[in-house]
């Protein structure tokens, strides 16, 4: 194969339409951190074990670096960057990594928050086993997992709260 | 966990407060800058041809088809770089008179190389993906010579050799001794023999390895931004073989993504992407893979110990004597210290009346070994452990007690041991209550409740254990860190300190340690760590030390510079120190809360005006550098209970309860110092159950991804339930002791004790740590005693 061969692809990337012209070997990951400048997805094992370079394609949690950025013309992705509102104010579940500890090196972080953000639309009321086993396939060295366990818990109640305070409005 | 704290609201104090970390809010939005978040124009990115031979003769490498791919700029080899060495080697061992050979690493192998993965030649391309291509184009005639794997196997008489030209394999050997172990051991009613097998693996920071090198030939200086635990280190080392003098080499950390120990080694990737960028005068960039992190990054791995313990009917232990076999790998990386730190742990949290210990470190043709979070700690309170609950069992005596009767008591602190440092100290245990810290574990535990549990379990087919460990480590070794605290002309309170950060808070540490002193508005503090051109003495981040060596320097210089304040206000304010506080940043008078002035107009005030006085007859400029010097340890201590259950149809573990009670002095932040213990821990567990660095007898690894070399995930972690008691260190001024490796030491001994008590009905015994569910299935069929592998 011709290593130089490149496509144009065009997706939603954090809300926003991007076109980009991309070799076509190059990975979701490397594209969306190298092309993309958006280097809050990071790379720790290039071999879809630990979880860091995690993004939300389609809203489903997807290894940005077992998928090729051709793959993915057409779709949504949602990065780290993109989890916060509009207006800047930060997901509860960021809000609740901050407030208990949640990360130490940041550098599993943002693989964390994307599953988490699936988990919580999937399951708003999830059980500490349940938090643990969507992060089973994020790797962490610093924390022992248990913090990332406690915010989520705490992002999930307060998405909640926010939810019924909403719908009592 | 102490409640948070507004830190806005006068009058808390920020020592002892779970302030949120201030690094957060950039790590949590993906605007972290991580090493290979670092883009500049012209940036070249490199890859490296690295020896797939354990060992092996180098005898030519050809180029030419590397160089001849599109978007490739340059294939460096040893032979290219060799003009522009002033020494080819990394010399970076720690002192000791216990060597026998030195071997320290090359820059790129040029005729011979020991290990996989040792770096051959640098490539250097417009794209990693092309870099990558290339580097596998660069033909290596490599001759493969015969390669040693097993590190006892290393010393036998007949061994090949490591290094072609050396005499023999054994790197370095001494006795750590006191007393008259072998009077003790001919007298000693009770003598038992064990021996041990333990292996740690590698760090395997989330964040591999990584550097960027930007030369700038109009300052003629080059930047090293690197993926580092000690930065000051690297420039010493890249001046060093380069033959360059400290203004023409910067080294700079951008955010570290875990350390935990080999990133404090200088590597040679970043001596070649120092000297690539300038030579080819273009930005190069070099990012490690994960393969390249297990096969070029340095490890902990394997020990191999035969130990005795002598003890009377009363299960006072008299002595303890052994040898240890330490695997060092093909290079000297650190040094000695893993195996001194082993064989100095063994008798440090109980009264062991004579001790020798025998080691010897071997040489073989693998990564070099270097310290992993615990640094060799971990194993010697393992096998201290695992000796106390041999003792338990022959004596029938219950393990804890056994625990209780040979532990140090509180009024014999501080307690002079017989050890003395690597330094040459005399080790002397600083602080403590360990046997209140022990029964306080216990209580929570429920560890007397334990025994009806684990009937009711058994009655129902399952095998519940229980295990327990202490500990004792030194932490916060000195000799000092270097803080600068400095007040703008802005206001702004700005700490430059030698401490490198890699994850743990040093900046909410820092920050809240200096603020303390100088308005307690951590949002008007900055710090800069990890910068060879903001600190020129630096000794970066290491054994649980930045808290104890460059906290207690940010203290006093913060206390310095709150004098000169208060004396510079009070001549500006016309009143007395005695009558001023600051708050937030202005300076205030008591009571009259019209009368202030801001910290910058202070530090206006000190910066000169020419031809005028300074006010108050003070010295120039409003800041302070301090170097506390502090050349004792400050020993952190703790207890970890373990409940678990073993699935005896599958070797499978399942933790139910960790409890850990810790004694880390006085603490600066609660809620981070809990973050730090749970990491520690769920290393421990991995080194426990799961970590395994695997070779085969040719030297090759086997374990070469996070699929074959396990990590703890989040399902295999247990809630852990984490206690401390504050015992204030009498060693530095803040009282406080180190934290970060505390949490791995007392791991191992505490599950295997736990899963030998759980599979007691198959006299399971367990001499070896990781163990892993098959080879815990085979010892529960074969219902023998485990024998090193």
């Amino acid at each position: 194969m011709d290593s130089t061969l490149s496509r144009a692809i065009a997706l939603k990337v954090n809300g926003k339409a991007v076109q980009a012209t991309v070799d076509v070997r190059h990975t979701l990951a490397d594209f969306l951190r190298h092309q993309l400048e958006l280097t809050g997805t990071h790379l720790g094992c290039e071999h879809g074990v630990c979880g860091a370079c995690t993004v939300l394609v389609d809203g489903r949690s997807t290894r940005g670096c077992l998928m090729l950025a051709v793959q993915a013309n057409g779709r949504e992705v949602t990065t780290v960057e993109g989890i916060a509102a509009a207006d800047g104010a930060l997901h509860p579940l960021q809000q609740a990594f901050m407030d208990l500890h949640g990360l130490q090196c940041g550098f599993c972080t943002p693989g964390m928050l994307t599953t988490l953000v699936e988990l919580l639309n999937d399951n708003p009321d999830p059980s500490e086993a349940e938090v643990r086993v969507a992060i089973s396939g994020n790797l962490c060295r610093c924390t022992g997992y248990q913090a990332i366990v406690d915010a989520t818990l705490a992002a999930a109640k307060s998405m909640r709260g926010a939810a019924v305070a909403g719908s009592t409005r | 966990m102490s409640a948070i704290i507004d830190p806005s609201r006068p009058g808390d104090s920020l020592i002892g407060a779970s302030i949120p970390r201030l690094e957060d809010d950039a790590l949590i939005t993906g605007r972290g800058r991580f090493v290979d978040d670092i883009h500049m124009p012209g940036l070249l990115q490199a890859a490296f041809v690295r020896s797939p031979h354990a060992h092996a003769a180098i005898r030519s490498i050809d180029a030419s088809a590397a160089l001849a791919l599109p978007g490739v700029h340059a294939v460096y080899t040893y032979e290219d770089f060799k003009p522009h060495f002033a020494t080819d080697r990394l010399v970076v061992g720690l002192p000791s008179s216990h060597y026998k050979q030195d071997h320290n690493r090359q820059v790129l192998a040029a005729d011979e190389a020991v290990h996989v993965g040792e770096p051959v030649a640098i490539v250097l391309a417009d794209s990693r993906y092309i870099a990558e291509d290339a580097a596998t184009l660069v033909e290596v005639d490599f001759d493969p010579l015969p390669a040693v794997s097993d590190c006892r196997a290393a010393l036998a008489a007949d061994a090949p050799l490591v290094h072609r030209e050396s005499p023999h394999n054994l790197l370095a050997e001494f006795d750590m001794k006191y007393g008259e172990a072998e009077r003790v051991f001919a007298e000693a009613k009770h003598v038992f023999r064990e021996s041990f097998w333990q292996h740690r693996g590698g760090s395997h920071s989330i964040e591999c390895r990584g550097c960027v090198a930007r030369h700038d030939a109009l300052e003629d200086r080059t930047t090293l931004w690197t993926s580092t635990q000690m930065p000051h280190a690297a420039m010493r080392v890249i001046c060093e073989i380069l033959g360059l003098h400290e203004n023409q080499i910067r080294v700079a950390t951008p955010d570290v993504g875990g350390g935990f120990g080999p990133k404090l080694v200088t590597y040679p990737e970043e001596i070649c992407v120092t000297l690539a960028a300038r030579l080819y005068g273009r930005p190069v960039k070099w990012i490690e893979d994960r393969r390249e992190h297990f096969i070029a990054t340095t490890q902990e791995r394997d020990q191999y110990w035969d130990t005795e313990v002598a003890v009377g009917d009363d299960g006072r232990v008299l002595g303890i004597r052994g040898s240890i076999v330490h695997d060092h790998g093909a290079y000297t990386a650190r040094g000695i210290n893993l195996a001194h730190n082993s064989a100095e742990n063994v008798p440090l949290g109980y009264e062991i009346p004579h001790y020798a210990m025998n080691v010897k470190v071997a040489l073989t043709n693998k990564v070099p070994v270097t310290p992993v979070r615990g640094a060799g700690h971990p194993q010697g309170t393992f096998v201290m452990e695992r000796l106390l609950d041999r003792v338990a069992r022959e004596l029938k005596l219950d393990r804890a007690e056994v625990r209780r009767r040979n532990m140090i008591p509180p009024e014999k602190m501080p307690y002079r041991t017989q050890l003395k440092a690597r330094g040459g100290q005399w080790v002397t245990l600083d602080s403590g209550d360990f046997p209140a810290c022990f029964a306080e574990a216990l209580q929570r535990a429920d560890w007397d409740g334990f025994p009806a549990r684990q009937a009711k379990a058994r009655a129902e087919g399952r095998y519940l254990g229980i295990g327990l460990s202490n500990f004792v480590k030194g932490t916060g070794r000195g000799p000092f860190e270097s803080v600068t605290v400095r007040i703008g002309p802005s206001g702004k309170v700005h700490v430059y300190a030698g401490a490198a950060a890699m994850g743990q808070g040093t900046r909410t540490m820092l920050s809240q340690v200096v603020a303390e002193q100088l308005g307690r508005d951590l949002s008007n503090v900055t710090v800069t760590t990890g910068d060879t051109a903001a600190t020129a003495m630096g000794l970066g981040g290491s054994n649980s030390r930045q808290t104890v060596v460059a906290g207690s320097s940010a203290h006093v210089a913060a206390q310095n510079v709150r004098a000169k304040v208060l004396k510079v206000a009070a001549v500006l304010l016309k009143t007395t120190e005695a009558e001023l506080e600051i708050v937030g940043n202005e300076v205030v008078v008591n009571g009259q809360p019209s009368r202030r002035i801001e910290l910058g107009a202070v530090s206006r005030s000190l910066v000169g005006t020419a031809g005028y006085s300074l006010p108050a007859g003070v010295t120039a400029g409003l800041e302070a550098t301090e170097q506390v010097l502090i050349d004792d340890m400050a020993f952190s201590s703790g207890s970890a209970v373990v409940e678990l259950e073993v699935d005896p149809e599958t070797g499978g573990v399942q933790i139910h309860r960790l409890v850990f009670v810790h004694d880390a002095g006085r603490m600066i932040n609660p809620m981070v110092i809990d973050g730090q213990l749970a990491g520690g821990i769920a290393h421990g567990i991995g080194n426990a159950l799961f970590e395994w660095m695997g070779y085969d007898e040719n030297a090759q690894p086997v374990t070469t991804n996070l699929g074959e070399y396990l990590l703890v995930t989040s399902t295999e972690m247990p809630r852990m339930e984490l206690h401390h008691r504050e015992s204030p260190t009498p060693g530095n001024p803040l009282g406080v002791k180190g934290v970060g490796e505390c949490g791995v030491i007392p791991m191992t001994p505490a599950i295997m004790s736990a899963i030998e008590d759980a599979l007691s009905p198959f006299g399971v015994r367990i001499n070896q740590t990781p163990i892993t569910p098959a080879q815990l299935y085979a010892l529960i069929e074969n219902g023998t005693k485990g024998t090193p592998a």
